[in-house]
């Protein structure tokens, strides 16, 4: 996979989700990307931002516009050092949360997203990756 | 090293303030303040006269150290008004910061002059006055950004303002449009004075518009539940209008369930909303076209 431009964005207070929903924003637009799949990336953006922030304490984005033959997309890894998730496949389920949401963050983003990924150790951090393809 | 002598600095100020003004205005002439405009030749007079006389006060006091202390309050007031009205100007930190960098070189002037013969002494009061100017001059810049900051959040307050009007539309219908970002502040003033309208209207229906929002994710939407939970509990109907395609594919996705009536447009929510309190629009011709006929 060829990464075509990269930018990095801290994700350390509620500005900067909305700061990181503009910019993935604009980027997804610039990768022409339909209004459909600008709307679902930016609010999958949107919802793993806030997971960073509210859950792993904060951590950064990392965005990437990348190429894999003639297929075109946006890649966003989020990393933070947080306490991590112990349970994946439980943090997967629709309606489940640790928190006082609605639980429906993470299995949403799954499906507003063409392939994602979860890394996460308890005690060092987690790490989700989004790629949405045009 | 920190010189035991008393420094000669106040003295010397004192001795030569009017020569020092003179050669500070002269080096002023061609700086960026007078060429951007911003301010004339007379104002520029009268600011630099105004700091040294400050200046030379708050040097009485000995304390060449400490500028956050109680003798320089004059000092910090008159830069702090200098940098606002000149932020105001459009001008730039460095811009600012530069007025007063700009006293070190008759400043340094007067005290080579003074100790021509005493090179220890000279360098050590060339310190003492570096420092001294350094931080007022760094202190600028510091009032720059706290006028920058209470614009911002005066205009975080306005807009907090702005973004929650509660219209009524009818008697008995209450809407809201809302725009913009739905943090979690801003939703719970919308809440409030929604809830509020309710009660003082005796509103049945709330609509809720959400056209000016770019983005639905699950927070916005669990807000948006408890609104319409809350209006529930008020005794009000909520209908939540202007969904827009992309967003309702998103929502659909995400797995977010607003179990609560939703139009596409405010007008649909309107008609719906009508129709509940037993409203209904008619064409104006129809009535009088039919009352003939019967």
């Amino acid at each position: 996979m060829d990464v075509e431009k990269q930018a990095t964005l801290a994700v350390k207070s509620a500005e900067d989700i909305v700061r990181i929903r503009r910019e993935v924003r604009s980027w997804a637009v610039e990768s022409k990307f339909s209004l459909v799949d600008q709307t679902k990336i930016v609010t999958a953006a949107s919802e793993i931002a806030r997971n960073t922030l509210d859950y792993g304490g904060g951590g950064q984005l990392a965005l990437e516009k990348v190429r894999q033959g003639e297929r075109r997309g946006l890649r966003l890894t989020f990393s933070d050092q947080g306490p991590g998730i112990p349970d994946i496949q439980r943090a997967l389920t629709d309606g489940y949360t640790s928190g006082s949401g609605l639980g429906l963050g993470l299995s949403g983003s799954k499906r507003l997203c063409n392939e994602f990924y979860l890394e996460s150790k308890p005690g060092v951090g987690t790490t989700v990756t989004l790629i949405r393809w045009k | 090293m920190p010189t035991k002598k008393a420094t000669t600095i106040p003295t010397l100020v004192a001795a030569h303030g009017k020569q020092l003004l003179e050669s500070w205005l002269g080096l002023q002439k061609d700086s960026s303040l007078v060429a951007s405009g911003a301010v004339d030749t007379a104002t520029l007079h009268n600011y630099s006269e105004r700091f040294l006389s400050e200046f030379h006060k708050a040097l009485a006091s000995g304390r060449l150290d400490a500028i956050g202390g109680a003798d320089w309050a004059g000092v910090r007031e008159f830069l702090s008004d200098f940098s606002r009205g000149m932020a105001q100007h459009g001008l730039t930190p460095s811009q600012i910061a530069t007025f007063v960098f700009s006293l070190k070189q008759p400043l340094f002037a007067l005290l080579s002059h003074e100790f021509k013969s005493d090179a220890q002494r000279l360098s050590e009061e060339l310190w003492q006055a570096t420092l001294l100017i350094d931080s007022l001059g760094l202190y600028t810049s510091e009032a720059f950004q706290k006028s920058r900051e209470e614009v911002i959040i005066r205009q975080q307050e306005e807009m907090l303002e702005l973004s929650t009007p509660v219209v009524e539309l009818w008697e008995g219908i209450v809407a809201v449009p809302l725009i913009g970002t739905l943090d979690s502040e801003r939703t719970q003033v919308v809440m409030e004075s929604l809830l509020q309208h309710i009660v003082t209207t005796g509103a049945e229906i709330a609509i809720i518009d959400i056209t000016g929002v770019p983005t639905v994710d699950t927070l916005v939407a669990q807000h948006l539940i408890k609104t319409v939970a809350a209006a529930r509990l008020m005794g009000a109907d909520c209908i939540i209008s202007g969904i827009r395609p992309q967003i309702a594919q998103t929502i659909v996705h995400l797995g977010v369930e607003l179990s609560v009536t939703s139009k596409a447009t405010m007008a649909d929510a309107l008609q719906l909303a009508l129709r509940r309190i037993g409203k209904t629009v008619v064409d104006r011709k129809t009535p009088q076209a039919a009352s003939p006929a019967e």
